[in-house]
Parts: C-alpha cells; sequence; structure tokens
C-alpha cells in the first residue's frame, strides 16, 4: 500500500495550495530528466495557449455557450498523461480541452468543434463539454456534473472483464466529489477490484463555491476510506509530482489491486466558464498561484537553472506552440458549419 | 394455501411437518409448500391441536386461499367439525396457517370468491371513480388605475420569492449558488442580503441529496423553494422528485402535506448542447401529485410563483434562462397572487387558436402579429399552468376557431402538444375545421453548432406555416 502512505503535502497558509518554497525544496519528488522536463512544457504551453485562444475567440463570439478553461490546471492532466500508456483510457468533464490535448487529439479538431464546425471531433454536434476519440481513448467530454464518474469505473469494469491490464483515469472536481454517483462507484470498483484510478482536480472552487464552503471533508483524499480505497494528496502544480504520483497510482490499478484516489492540489485562473467574474476570490489569491506555484513557470525555471535550454530556446518553443495553436484557430474559423442535413443523423446508429 | 407473493395463485402442497393430532404453537412450522419460485415454510398461526389434514402431501396446484388444515381449540375435536359441512363457519378453522412473511393471515376458506372481493364492502355507486374537478381560483381583480411597474422576469420571481419569505418564516430557498453567488442566473439576487443563511442556503452539487432534503423538510411542515440550477440537473434528483414529493401525499391517505416549489429554468438556453438544453414540460406533467408552471412573462412569473409556495403540494415552476431578462409589466399590488391552473387569452382572434407557454409564447405572439398582416386573426393561448391544465379555456377557443396549432419546445412524441391534440379530440372533435398541428422541438438531442441548434428549435416561420395550414390558407 505505498500510494496509501503517500505523505500529506504541507499547504501554505491559506491552506490554498503546497508551500511554494517546500515544493522547490522537497527531495522526495523525483527529478524530470531533460527530455521530461521539455515534453511537459511542450504539452503543457499547447494547453495554456490553446486555451488562451479559446478564451479570444469566444469573446469575438465565435465559441458559444458554456466554455471552461483548463489555464493553471495544465501540470495534472500532462503529469498523468506521461505516466500513461497506450490503451489506458481518461474520462472527464466539461473541462476537458486540456485533457483532449493531452491525449494527443488535434489542435483542429478540438477548437472547430469548439466553434461548430464540421471538422469538429463531434462534426460541430458537441461543442466544447462533448468531444470523444475513441482512437486515443478519450471517452468525454461530459456535462452533467460527476456523471463521469460512474463512466469511467464502467470502462475499467470493461478492462477487467476482457482480462486487460489498461487503466482508466477518471477525472472530476472538488465540486463533483459531492454527487452521491461517485461514491456509488467508490464502492462497486473497490468490491470488484476495478483498473481506475480517481484523479480529483481540487481547483478550490466549484463555480463560486469554495471547498470549504461544499464539503464536510475537504481532504478529498480521504473520501475512499470507507470503502477501503486508498489515496493520497499530490502538489498538481508540479507536473514531476503529478508524474510520480501517477506512476505508482497506475501501477497499483495495474497490479489488480482495485482502484485508487489522487487528490491533486490546483488552482484556475480563470473563471469557472468565460461568463463567471469570479468575484468569490480575491485578485491577491490569483496572483499568488500564479506567481509562486505556475505549472509551466515551474518547468521553464528549471530548464534555464539547469542550462537544459536557453531563453532563446523556449522562445522557439513557445513559437512553435503558438503556430500549431494559430493554424488550429484558422481551421476552426473557416471550416464551414454541418451540413443542416447533420440535424438527424448520428441519433441511432 | 397461503400468498406467498403478490402474483402466486398456486401452490404445491410438498411436505406435512406435523401430522393429525399434534398440537402445534403459533409460529410452528407445520408444512412446506412449493411455488414456481421457491420452497416456503407455512407456520402456524393459531395454537391447538392440527385436527385434520385437508390438503394431503404431494398435492399440486392448490389454489391459494384454499384451506390446508384445520388447527382445533381446545375442547373442539376433529369429528365435532365433520358433519359441519363448510370450515368456514368455524373462526378458528378459517385461519388455518400462515407462511412465514406474510403480511396478513390466510385469508377466509371460501372456495370459490378469493377473500378480498368477499371481505371488500361493495362500492357506494358502480362504475369508476373520476378524477374531482379542481376548484380554480378567479383571476384576482387588479383595480383600475392600479400602477405597472415594468420589471424583468427575473426580477419578479426574485419579489415572489421574498415576499413570501417575508410573509411566511416557513419559507426558505436552498440550491447551489443561490446565496453568495446570489444565483446562477441571479434570480435570488439580495435575498442572503436580506434573509440570512438560515433561510438561503447554499448547497453543495448534490442535486439527489438536497432535493430529499427539501422534500424531508416539507415533511416537516417547511416550505422550501429548492432551486436546480437548470432541469437539466433535476434528472439527477428525478426519483426523488417523482417517487417522494409527487406521491407522499396519496400514499399517506392525505395524511402528509407536502408543500415544496422546484424552480429553475428549464429548456434550451443557448448554444449548450444536448446534456444542458431539454424542454422537460411533459416529463413532470405526466406525474399526478405534481402541479406544473411555466409561465412566459414577468406579471405571470410573480404570480404564480407566488401562488407555487402558497400551494399545499409539489409544483414545479419551470423558468427559462432566456425569457429571465426579458421586462413586462407586472401590477403593483400588496398581493399580486394568480390562479394555478388557469390559461390566458394573451390575444382575442376568430381564425385560429394557437397554444403555447413558456418561450413558446414568444414564437406563437410573433407568429400572430405575421399572420395578422395576412388577415388571419389568430387567438392565443398562454397555457401557464400545464397541470392542472385548463381544457375550458381551450375548448371555447376551438369552438370559436375550429383550429387548433400547439407550439413547444420540448419533442413531439408523449409531448404536451399531443395531449392537447387528443384531448380536443376527446372535447371539441365537433368543432374542429382541421386536424390539430403541433410545432415543436426536432426529434433529436440538442445540437451544438449554431446553424444545427437554429433547425432543432421551434421557429415563427413554423407557427406561421402550420396557422396557415389548419386554415388551408
Ligand atoms: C448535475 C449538475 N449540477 C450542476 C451543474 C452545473 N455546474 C457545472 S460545473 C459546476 C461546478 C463544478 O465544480 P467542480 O466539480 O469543482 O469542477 P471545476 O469546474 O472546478 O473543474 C456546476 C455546479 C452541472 N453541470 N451538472
Ligand atoms: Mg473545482
Amino acid at each position: 500500500m505505498a500510494v496509501a502512505q503517500t505523505k500529506q503535502t504541507a499547504q501554505d497558509t491559506q491552506g490554498l495550495l503546497p508551500a511554494a518554497d517546500l515544493a522547490a525544496t522537497d527531495a522526495s519528488i523525483p527529478e524530470f530528466s531533460k527530455e521530461q522536463e521539455l515534453a511537459a512544457l511542450r504539452q503543457m504551453l499547447l494547453i495554456r495557449r490553446f486555451e488562451e485562444k479559446a478564451g479570444q475567440m469566444y469573446g469575438m463570439g465565435l465559441i458559444g455557450g458554456f466554455c471552461h478553461l483548463y489555464i493553471g490546471q495544465e501540470a495534472v492532466v500532462v503529469g498523468m498523461k506521461l505516466a500513461m500508456r497506450d490503451g489506458d483510457q481518461m474520462i472527464t468533464g466539461y473541462r476537458d480541452h486540456g485533457h483532449m490535448l493531452a491525449c494527443g487529439m488535434d489542435p483542429k479538431g478540438v477548437m472547430a468543434e469548439l466553434t461548430g464546425r464540421r471538422g469538429g471531433y463531434s462534426k460541430g454536434k458537441g461543442g466544447s463539454m462533448h468531444m470523444f476519440s475513441l482512437e486515443k481513448k478519450f471517452y468525454g467530454g461530459h456535462g452533467i456534473v460527476g456523471a463521469q464518474v460512474p463512466l469511467g469505473t464502467g470502462l475499467a469494469f470493461a478492462n477487467k472483464y476482457r482480462g486487460s491490464d489498461d487503466v482508466c483515469l477518471t477525472y472530476f472536481g472538488d465540486g463533483a466529489a459531492n454527487q452521491g454517483q461517485v461514491y456509488e462507484s467508490f464502492n462497486m470498483a473497490e468490491l470488484w477490484k476495478l483498473p481506475v484510478v480517481y484523479v480529483i482536480e481540487n481547483n478550490r472552487y466549484a463555480m463560486g463555491t469554495s471547498v470549504t464552503r461544499s464539503s464536510a471533508q475537504t481532504d478529498f483524499s480521504k473520501r475512499g476510506v470507507s470503502f477501503n480505497i486508498p489515496g493520497s494528496q499530490v502538489d498538481g502544480m508540479d507536473v514531476r509530482a503529478v508524474n510520480a504520483a501517477a506512476r505508482e497510482a497506475i501501477a497499483w490499478c495495474r497490479a489488480g489491486k482495485g482502484p485508487i484516489i489522487l487528490e491533486m492540489l490546483t488552482y484556475r485562473y480563470r473563471g469557472h466558464s468565460m461568463s463567471d467574474p469570479a468575484k468569490y476570490r480575491t485578485k491577491e489569491e490569483v496572483d499568488k498561484v500564479r506567481t509562486e506555484h505556475d505549472p509551466i513557470e515551474q518547468v521553464r525555471k528549471r530548464l534555464l537553472d539547469r542550462k537544459w535550454a536557453s531563453e532563446d530556446e523556449l522562445k522557439k518553443i513557445d513559437a512553435s506552440v503558438r503556430a500549431v495553436v494559430n493554424e488550429a484557430a484558422e481551421f476552426a474559423t473557416h471550416d464551414p458549419e454541418p451540413d443542416p442535413s447533420e440535424l438527424y443523423t448520428d441519433v441511432y446508429r | 394455501m397461503p400468498a406467498l407473493s403478490p402474483t402466486m395463485e398456486k401452490g404445491n402442497l410438498a411436505k406435512w411437518l406435523k401430522k393429525e393430532g399434534d398440537s402445534v404453537k403459533s409460529g410452528d412450522i407445520i408444512a412446506e409448500i412449493e411455488t414456481d419460485k421457491a420452497t416456503m415454510e407455512v407456520e402456524a398461526v393459531d395454537e391447538g391441536t392440527l385436527g385434520k389434514i385437508l390438503v394431503p402431501e404431494g398435492t399440486n396446484d392448490v389454489a391459494v386461499n384454499t384451506p390446508i388444515a384445520m388447527i382445533l381449540a381446545e375442547g373442539e375435536d376433529a369429528a365435532s367439525l365433520k358433519g359441519n359441512g363448510g370450515v368456514a363457519t368455524k373462526p378458528k378453522a378459517e385461519q388455518p396457517a400462515r407462511q412465514e412473511k406474510a403480511a396478513a393471515s390466510a385469508p377466509p376458506a371460501e372456495r370459490e370468491e378469493p377473500a378480498k372481493k368477499a371481505e371488500t364492502p361493495a362500492p357506494a355507486k358502480t362504475g369508476t371513480a373520476k378524477p374531482p374537478l379542481a376548484e380554480i381560483m378567479p383571476e384576482p381583480e387588479v383595480p383600475e388605475g392600479t400602477e405597472l411597474i415594468t420589471m424583468t422576469m427575473r426580477e419578479a420571481l426574485r419579489d415572489a420569492m421574498a415576499e413570501e419569505m417575508r410573509r411566511d418564516s416557513d419559507v426558505f430557498v436552498m440550491g447551489e449558488e443561490v446565496a453568495e453567488y446570489q444565483g446562477a442566473y441571479k434570480v435570488t439576487q439580495g435575498l442572503l442580503e436580506e434573509f440570512g443563511a438560515q433561510r438561503v442556503i447554499d448547497t453543495p452539487i448534490t442535486e439527489h441529496g438536497f432535493a430529499g432534503v427539501g422534500i424531508g423538510a416539507a415533511l416537516a411542515g417547511l416550505k422550501p423553494i429548492v432551486e436546480f440550477m437548470t432541469f437539466n440537473f433535476a434528472m439527477q434528483a428525478m426519483d426523488q422528485l417523482i417517487n417522494s414529493a409527487a406521491k407522499t401525499q396519496y400514499m399517506s391517505g392525505g395524511q402528509v402535506k407536502l408543500s415544496v416549489v422546484f424552480r429553475g429554468p428549464n429548456g434550451a438556453a443557448s448554444r449548450v448542447a444536448a446534456q444542458h438544453s431539454q424542454d422537460y414540460s411533459s416529463w413532470y406533467s405526466h406525474i399526478p401529485g405534481l402541479k406544473v408552471i411555466a409561465p412566459s412573462n414577468a406579471a405571470d412569473a410573480k404570480g404564480l410563483l407566488k401562488a407555487a409556495i402558497r400551494d399545499p403540494n409539489p409544483v414545479m415552476f419551470l423558468e427559462n434562462e432566456i425569457l429571465y431578462g426579458h421586462s413586462s409589466p407586472v401590477p403593483k399590488l400588496d398581493d399580486y397572487v394568480l390562479p394555478i391552473g388557469r390559461a390566458r387569452i394573451a390575444r382575442p382572434g376568430n381564425d385560429v387558436t394557437i397554444v403555447a407557454w413558456s418561450m413558446g409564447m414568444t414564437y406563437a405572439l410573433k407568429a400572430a402579429e405575421e399572420l395578422a398582416h395576412d388577415n388571419i386573426e389568430a387567438e392565443v393561448i398562454d397555457l401557464r399552468t400545464l397541470k392542472p391544465m385548463d381544457n375550458e379555456t381551450i375548448v371555447e377557443s376551438v369552438k370559436k376557431t375550429g383550429r387548433l396549432v400547439t407550439v413547444e419546445e420540448g419533442w413531439k412524441q408523449s409531448g404536451v402538444g399531443a395531449e392537447i391534440a387528443a384531448r380536443m379530440m376527446e372535447e371539441a372533435f365537433d368543432y374542429l375545421d382541421a386536424p390539430v398541428a403541433r410545432v415543436a422541438g426536432k426529434d433529436v438531442p440538442m445540437p451544438y453548432a449554431a446553424n444545427l441548434e437554429k433547425l432543432a428549435l421551434p421557429s415563427v416561420a413554423e407557427v406561421v406555416e402550420a396557422a396557415r395550414a389548419v386554415c388551408y390558407r
């Protein structure tokens, strides 16, 4: 039960996130190689730039409805993904763009879905919250808070049923963690020893409600205790810490030991969705996290400190990522809307 | 032969565990019987001596309620019963045995008639009972010269809640983001400030749980207003809404009163796709025990929400996100309460009746205007309450126009329009000069793409077209 005993990360005075200095000096976080750092940087930058672009395009009226940005939380999905292997699945809620990009889905197809065009992953029918790629083992993209948790548990059930040792990573938020179906899932997952990693992205808020106002037990890693599901809290702003925890957790599941919970301490910089002014928290709070914990800055700093990359090289990486994102935006702007005949297709097969 | 399940009609007497002459105590297992589902033990309910076995071991297909044995009380003997002709006259013998978990003791030993029928007194009147006609309050008098205040539907709803909360301390509001955030759609704006955190309560995202908590509080006599951030999320709570809220008054024989309002935006918003754009009008109006209200303007929203909060029944109050920002006049009265169950003629006309509610009214009224340009005078009825439905107003209108169009965002199959059409078939068939036309949402989940979304929703053009079609013009 190594993972279960993973020590709790110390938190800063506001109880927001792991203390910055502590995280930086914590020797127990395994170092990344240069290649890993660069890979993580590229992935996280892709998500950040993509989301910034999506925010802009929303402002221009090219994207409608709800649009939930992942900015600030990039280390979680990237650290997890770097520990996955082919065949492992992923499922999440509506804050899903980062997950799709991490899964290797084409930014053009994702952005075109955001603009509701025929080249989108769901042919324009799903929008921001509802996208899938069976090829990349990404199972959505779900708009109803908590609903993905039994679904992810079911994906894990199928793995076990088929005798494969693939693992399903099931992501949900701190707010979603209060839904009843989460606990119904926990019980079945442990009862049947299903290979599912429950990744709770605790970004401290569910819309305008902070975890302390919604949750009797705010240590989400303990939410599996009464089901005997081990769990640990992880610094979700440090991609290395996420990755280390992910490796252990995935190995646990792959070995047939049943489900496991990883609570990722993270933070969203933007409002809940584009229409949320986020007045329920102070600017200082946001600024503090951005300056002290930014997941991308942490990697950049390490790369520079270790002289694994120069400012120039990092700029080049950023430029190439921007080029990918711009291309996606361009495509998503000019791709035509779905043909009207598509209204009635895909309801049944 | 005791009934061991509600569907059991006969059983096999597998084995006798006691023989004639044995003394038995109540609770003793005296026999085993087999059904198509299981082998069960039969317990004696009386004390005495097993006087006579009437159904021997190994007998198959013994009908439920057939006496299988007689237990004799002290002083009785089997011989004295022999010439008796029927065991049914002996009270003790009527109750030969009872199976372990069967709720009631075995029924009287009537051979032909099932026990229930024999025991149930004949109904006072023959024929099926008719549902009572709901007593509908009259539309309130709005004295001439009453000031009209133009406000948004959002403000009208808020005012209704605030007025009722001032009036009755048992009324409180709960839901996601209703307090500190002032409501996800700002409908509960200012309520926290005025009424405090005890009466304006932020819940976690736990719809099934907090809907149940609201119903529980109503069981105890409080009058909760439970806000669903949108009705899409009320599906998480569906079991509590239907199985607990709608049915408990009936199941308690009228003892329990459940005064609770479930409210929030219903129907399509804009570009939020399939899981967030659905009209539940027909879903809730299918359910006996619920009242369903869906207003289209600020005055109706206010008057009907106040009525809903006061109503001693569970009320589903379906609002609409797009309508929240629409402004219309509301009479400035101390207590503006509208009758639940009464439709409103929003625009009189003689040529065709258009029935709509909530968002559908915007299509209907615009269509009526367009039709007027071509000298088709449509009578537009705002249903306002979907259950109980105001048949009378629709029938009266159809008698006049002979033509009917219904408008809804929800899907056609089993929709409210389908219900209205059926009612008119039943109640105004002779007055219809054309088949009823239904304008409804297309039979697809709501697509995200802007062009497809437009196609999926009803439109003014479709209402106009349908009205022309039924007018043959
Ligand atoms: C069943 C349900 N209830 C309410 C909502 C509205 N809603 C969407 S996101 C959200 C907050 C969820 O917060 P959290 O789980 O912490 O995830 P985060 O947005 O922080 O990523 C709410 C209340 C919904 N989509 N589904
Ligand atoms: Mg959250």
